[in-house]
């Protein structure tokens, strides 16, 4: 579904991402994981078609099409989804008037027809439930003035609206209490199928306790330098990434 | 003889003066207004391009080369189908429309409601009505602008409206001006809002065809104890159509004024919106949204002047500025030695879409009172990238996704503006200007 190779990219002189390699498959989980700075959310962010960085090298190719000649938007209606690490809060456009929007772009681009009123309600009530979301919450401004729970919550409702290929959830578990950490999670679990992928990008072990992988890259300045499968997390967990570190030096 | 600035202007408007002088003059108080406009005009011209108020707006320059101040008797027929295409759609109101600068009544409503009376302001002057004595001239001053000396030199037509005390106009009155040949039009409004009344009255001006216009409005609103005023001007004239408004007010005790100008297309603009808080207790709302494309020029100077205790203001301006469009916010709010317990609020946010486009803005607080509350903020930006980059990764075109963010943006003041067919007019406009 996804292949990424030698993917390299930058902000402004800066280098980040210095040759990626990375095969998923349908109907599997990666957790994507590492140190502060190793590029993790620069990964998320190029894939979702972020423009302050500027790809210099490699491909990137997502079923069959080459996802960097794609602008963001377009990404996204072919079935990429970023959970943002940082919600941006809209003021002024409910949640609501956006997803309908959204949902109807998508549908349109996949040669469906527009949801109307009464479909429309019964698939948000519908994804409500599954992230334990307030109607309330979504006919306010977008994120405007949500706290961290209810911003990542809201991230996983709209995943769950847009139902992507590939979803791409960009540290998500920061800055939850162990109540929201389960219901986010409960809801990416929910939302997995044989057709759809997920990339998980993570400081800690602990959001993988709930959405357990199937494999584990560790990515270090900007590479992948090890990958395993969940046990490696475990491990990272344990004893922390100065291991990893020594190894990637050495093997320079 | 010293020359001034737009000094062929005035000698062509002092010939037109001569030239109609007997209608002009007809009234002697009015008579009397005039020649003063005449003779400050002649002894002062008209702004300069390093004049103060008019540094950013060099309206002078504008008129002396697209307009020719020419005495104009032709008449050119209007249909009815081209009077209701410039009306809000959906808009119920009392439509009073003026073609050239002269009443039609066969394009008007008739203002039959008790409470509110109506005259055309020539027929006002005719019949020696108190209030065109009253307010002609009064509350905004041809010594104070050159514009409105040269409307006072001049306007034999308007809308003159008086609102009896405790009454509430079941409707709003929608006033409309159309200008039909490469000419200028000079109309004044004389609105007295009584005690406790309550009227809603909204304003615009448009040209027909492609020939540069010119038109010089003033309203002098005068609202009285315990009264409530709503004042709309809606400006989306043609690309070649130069105007320029002076609405003046003066608010007794208790009285709430509410002034929302939307500027959405002209050549150039010149607003100059002035309110006196000259009793306890009042309030004063203005509004503004410009969302401005081409090469549009509009420019907003408000005064706010602060009297007496316990009065409030509030200002909101929001600016949307694509293409080359300029605009120019000024806003002044004075707080005199007496005006204590003021609350007096400003903000100012302008987003530039492109490179060319411009926003010249100033905040002017001057205050002499020692206990008041008073706050102003100007912001000048672009659109937020990160909110765009977050609705167009949920699949939102770039297109789509900017117009939603700039509805954002303007959705305060457009539901400031209260009546749905006005907002409906507003919203269409910013959407079919996004997603062209």
């Amino acid at each position: 579904m996804l292949s990424i190779k030698n993917l390299q990219a930058r902000i402004e002189e800066k280098e980040i991402l210095r040759g990626i390699n990375l095969e998923v498959k349908p109907g599997e989980v990666h957790a994507i994981m590492g140190p502060n700075g190793s590029g993790k959310s620069t990964l998320a962010s190029v894939l979702a078609g972020r423009e302050d960085y500027e790809v210099t090298g490699g491909e990137v190719n997502f079923d069959g099409k080459d996802l960097l000649d794609m602008d963001a938007d377009e990404r996204a209606r072919e079935g990429v989804f970023l959970a943002f690490q940082y919600p941006v809060e809209i003021p002024g456009v409910s949640t609501t008037n956006f997803m309908k929007t959204a949902i109807n772009q998508v549908r349109e681009h996949k040669g469906e027809k527009a949801l109307d009123a009464v479909s429309f309600l019964k698939l948000m009530k519908e994804k409500m439930k599954l992230v334990e979301i307030d109607q309330s919450l979504l006919s306010r401004s977008l994120n405007e003035g949500f706290s961290g729970g209810e911003k990542k919550r809201n991230e996983i409702f709209q995943m769950a609206m847009l139902e992507p290929k590939l979803a791409i959830l960009d540290e998500t578990d920061s800055g939850l209490d162990i109540d929201a950490l389960r219901i986010v999670s409960n809801g990416v679990n929910a939302l997995k199928s044989k057709d759809n992928a997920t990339i998980v990008v993570t400081h800690y072990q602990r959001l993988l306790d709930y959405i357990v992988p199937d494999y584990v890259h560790v990515l270090y300045k900007g590479r992948i330098v090890k990958s395993g499968g969940k046990e490696l997390a475990l491990e990272l967990e344990e004893k922390g990434y100065d291991w990893i570190k020594e190894e990637a030096e050495a093997a320079v | 003889m010293k020359k001034f600035a737009g000094q062929s202007i005035i000698d062509k408007l002092s010939e037109r003066f001569e030239a109609s002088k007997q209608e002009l003059t007809s009234n002697s108080t009015i008579a009397d207004v005039r020649q003063k406009a005449l003779n400050h005009l002649v002894e002062n011209g008209l702004p300069h391009a390093k004049a103060e108020e008019y540094k950013f707006t060099n309206l002078t320059k504008a008129l002396e080369k697209n307009i020719s101040f020419e005495m104009n008797t032709e008449r050119v027929s209007v249909s009815k189908e081209d009077v209701e295409k410039l009306r809000i759609e959906g808009l119920d109101a009392y439509y009073l429309t003026f073609i050239n600068g002269e009443f039609n009544s066969e394009f008007s409503d008739e203002v039959t409601e008790s409470g509110i009376s109506f005259s055309p302001l020539s027929a006002a002057i005719q019949e020696n009505n108190q209030l065109a004595g009253k307010l002609f001239d009064k509350l905004s001053k041809s010594t104070e602008d050159a514009f409105v000396a040269m409307n006072s030199l001049l306007a034999n037509e308007g809308t003159v409206l008086e609102i009896s005390a405790n009454s509430e106009v079941s409707k709003p009155v929608f006033v409309q001006y159309i200008n039909t040949k490469s000419s200028d039009i000079h109309a004044k409004n004389l609105i007295e809002v009584g005690a406790n009344a309550k009227v809603t009255v909204i304003e615009k001006v448009d040209t027909l065809g492609a020939e540069p216009g010119f038109s010089n409005i003033v309203n002098e609103i005068s609202v009285a104890t315990g009264a409530n005023a709503k004042f709309y001007k809606i400006e989306n004239d043609t690309d070649t159509s130069y105007h320029i408004s002076n609405i003046h007010v003066s608010q007794d005790k208790d009285s709430t004024f509410t002034s929302n100008t939307v500027a959405l297309n002209g050549a150039m603009v010149r607003n100059n919106l002035d309110i006196k808080l000259e009793a306890e207790g009042c309030e004063a709302y203005m509004n503004g949204l410009y969302l401005l494309n081409g090469k549009t020029h509009v420019d907003n100077h408000t005064i706010v002047d602060h009297m007496m205790p316990n009065a409030y203001s509030n200002e909101l301006y929001k600016g949307i500025m694509d293409d080359k469009s300029r605009g120019v916010f000024n806003g002044k709010i004075f707080v005199r030695k007496d005006a204590q317990k003021t609350n007096a609020f400003q903000s100012n946010k302008n987003i530039l879409l492109t490179d060319d486009a411009t926003v010249n803005t100033k905040p002017q607080l001057e205050i002499w009172a020692d206990d008041v509350k008073c706050s102003h903020g100007c912001t000048t930006g672009q659109l937020d990238k990160d909110a765009l980059f977050y609705l167009m990764a949920r699949g939102i075109k770039k297109d789509r996704a900017m117009a939603m963010l700039l509805h954002a943006f303007a959705s305060d003041v457009i539901e400031n503006l209260e009546l749905e067919p006005i907002q409906a007019y507003v919203e269409a406009i910013i959407t079919s200007r996004l997603e062209k």
